[in-house]
């Protein structure tokens, strides 16, 4: 009862006396703001790497929004957006060899013998000729392949779909799993994928480029294409295929990169 | 005699501050995204006359070989720049704000106007409102450019589920330049908009702060009524309008 007594009694405030005092709210709030978002930046530039495992390399709240906009992005992912495909002529001619992980470093790697090792649901190893491989249905593609870094390229490959592969060799329950690894022979270099990329109708495993045989450095005798992903996940010379629900180790999600890393 | 005149809303000043740090940080983070292919310049016959960026801009800002790290930013701040941006365009467009934002058929013959005024040519300047007819366009084509970023960034972030973004954006390799080049038109606006509005002064900018400005006017104008906000004034107000 007694305030609105004294509001009255109160000489109303000048103009001048207004606008110091609407001033100061303002600017105090802005300077308490700016603080706080600045203590939030010096927060986040000093918040400490992450643990390092299946991902590691970067700071633990920036790989906790990596995978937060993985999960958000994933909703749109569909194996009926189809990469763009380009007529043969305008494939590269010398594609771009960017990295020899798993390749330069393996001098014991003798293709005669080599053969593609699926590790299956009952803990046994299967053993896959590349006869058997090229015995297959072979598909070909055109397309842009994208390199993280920023570059990409027209490209023409050939092999056989990874979903014609898994049914061929009658890996359907191994597939089933949320993810399937893959690792160079000598273990240097190796990704993880989700289900979905694998099924995607144009991901495959390639052993030509430009209508011959692949060469040693673009990863004979067999190499993923995953259109829809960056160039990282396309790992050359598989040598291991193995499945699990959980993600598998992963090269460059280990050097902080993004694991999902699709397009 | 002084008065208090109410200039910028609140949420016009909340979304124009959040903006200024994360777009620096989106351009921190997005130089070290190009560096990784540092693929643009300018030249004319041949002769280089710009590189994007040189080696010494780089080394000054500690660019080079932190590409992951530059990722793991831009795809968690492009978040807040996205729900900023769409903060500030949902509340201008149902606030009807828009009307003293975008620009009329009068205000790209005015800018000409305030353009000579500012350079000092010319000694009048065209009767304005909140914006002048160089502000309506140049906040208008700001605003248009932070959407073009967000959608050419969709067209190169996820150029295969979002195909048709890309196509709109020309392909690949012109979104990623109009990424760019979008980049670069924002510290040019930067620029000039810092020299502005060190020359348009305290009043001016403390309106974006405070809210208000201070207006000499007589006391018979009507704007006088927004100065008290007692009950009886807005009474008169309504009065007067009706």
């Amino acid at each position: 009862m007694k305030t609105p007594h004294k509001k009255k009694l109160k000489a109303p405030l000048t103009v001048e006396q207004k606008i110091n005092r609407r001033s100061f709210i303002s600017f105090s709030a802005f300077a308490v703001l700016s603080g706080g978002a600045f203590a939030g930046w010096k927060w986040l530039l000093n918040a400490p790497e992450e643990t390092a495992g299946i991902t590691a390399g970067t700071r633990a709240p920036l790989r906790r929004a990596l995978n937060k906009t993985e999960l958000f992005f994933r909703n749109f992912f569909s194996n009926k957006h189809l990469v763009k495909t380009y007529p043969v002529e305008q494939a590269a001619k010398n594609p771009r060899v960017n990295s020899l992980i798993g390749i330069e470093d393996d001098e014991d790697f003798d293709i005669t013998r080599w053969k593609l090792q699926v590790k299956l649901n009952n803990q046994k190893t299967r053993h896959i000729t590349i006869e058997e491989i090229k015995a297959l249905p072979k598909t070909e593609i055109v397309y842009d392949f994208k390199c993280v870094e920023g570059w990409d390229e027209i490209q023409h490959w050939a092999g056989v779909k990874l979903s014609d592969f898994l049914i061929h060799f009658q890996l359907e329950n191994e597939a089933e799993k949320q993810y399937m690894g893959l690792e160079t022979p000598n273990g240097a270099y190796y990704v993880g994928l989700e289900r979905e990329s694998i099924l995607h109708p144009q991901t495959l495993l390639a052993y030509e480029m430009n209508g011959k045989t692949i060469s040693t450095e673009h990863g004979a005798p067999l190499r993923l294409i995953v259109p829809v992903k960056y160039g990282i996940k396309n790992l050359k010379r598989i040598g291991k295929m193995s499945f699990s629900n959980n993600r598998p180790r992963d090269y460059w999600a280990e050097q902080g990169y993004d694991y999902y890393s699709g397009l | 005699m002084k008065v208090i005149k109410e200039k910028h809303s609140l949420l016009m000043r909340w979304t124009h501050w959040v903006n200024f740090p994360v777009l620096a940080i989106m351009i921190w983070s997005g130089l070290f995204i190009y560096w990784a292919n540092d693929a643009y310049g300018i030249s004319i016959f041949n002769v280089t006359l710009i590189k994007f960026f040189p080696e010494w801009f780089y080394n000054y800002f500690h660019i080079p070989q932190r590409l992951a790290e530059g990722m793991a930013f831009h795809f968690l701040f492009m978040w807040f720049f996205f729900i900023n941006g769409l903060l500030y365009i949902s509340y201008t467009l149902f606030s009807g704000a828009w009307r003293e934002l975008l620009p009329n058929k009068n205000s790209f013959k005015e800018a000409w106007l305030v353009l000579l005024h500012d350079l000092h040519i010319r000694k009048t300047i065209p009767p304005q409102k909140k914006y002048n007819a160089a502000q309506r366009i140049a906040y208008t084509a700001i605003i248009l450019m932070g959407m073009g970023s967000v959608i050419t960034g969709l067209a190169i972030y996820k150029p295969v589920q979002f195909y048709w973004i890309c196509w709109l954006c020309g392909g690949y390799h012109f979104a990623r330049i109009l990424h760019f080049a979008l980049t670069i038109g924002y510290v040019f606006f930067f620029l000039i908009h810092i020299v502005q509005v060190a020359l348009a002064g305290w009043n001016n900018f403390r309106a974006v702060v405070a809210g208000f400005e201070v207006v000499e006017e007589s006391q018979h104008l009507p704007e006088q009524v927004t100065i008290q906000k007692t009950e009886e004034n807005n009474e008169n107000t309504a009065q007067k309008e009706a």
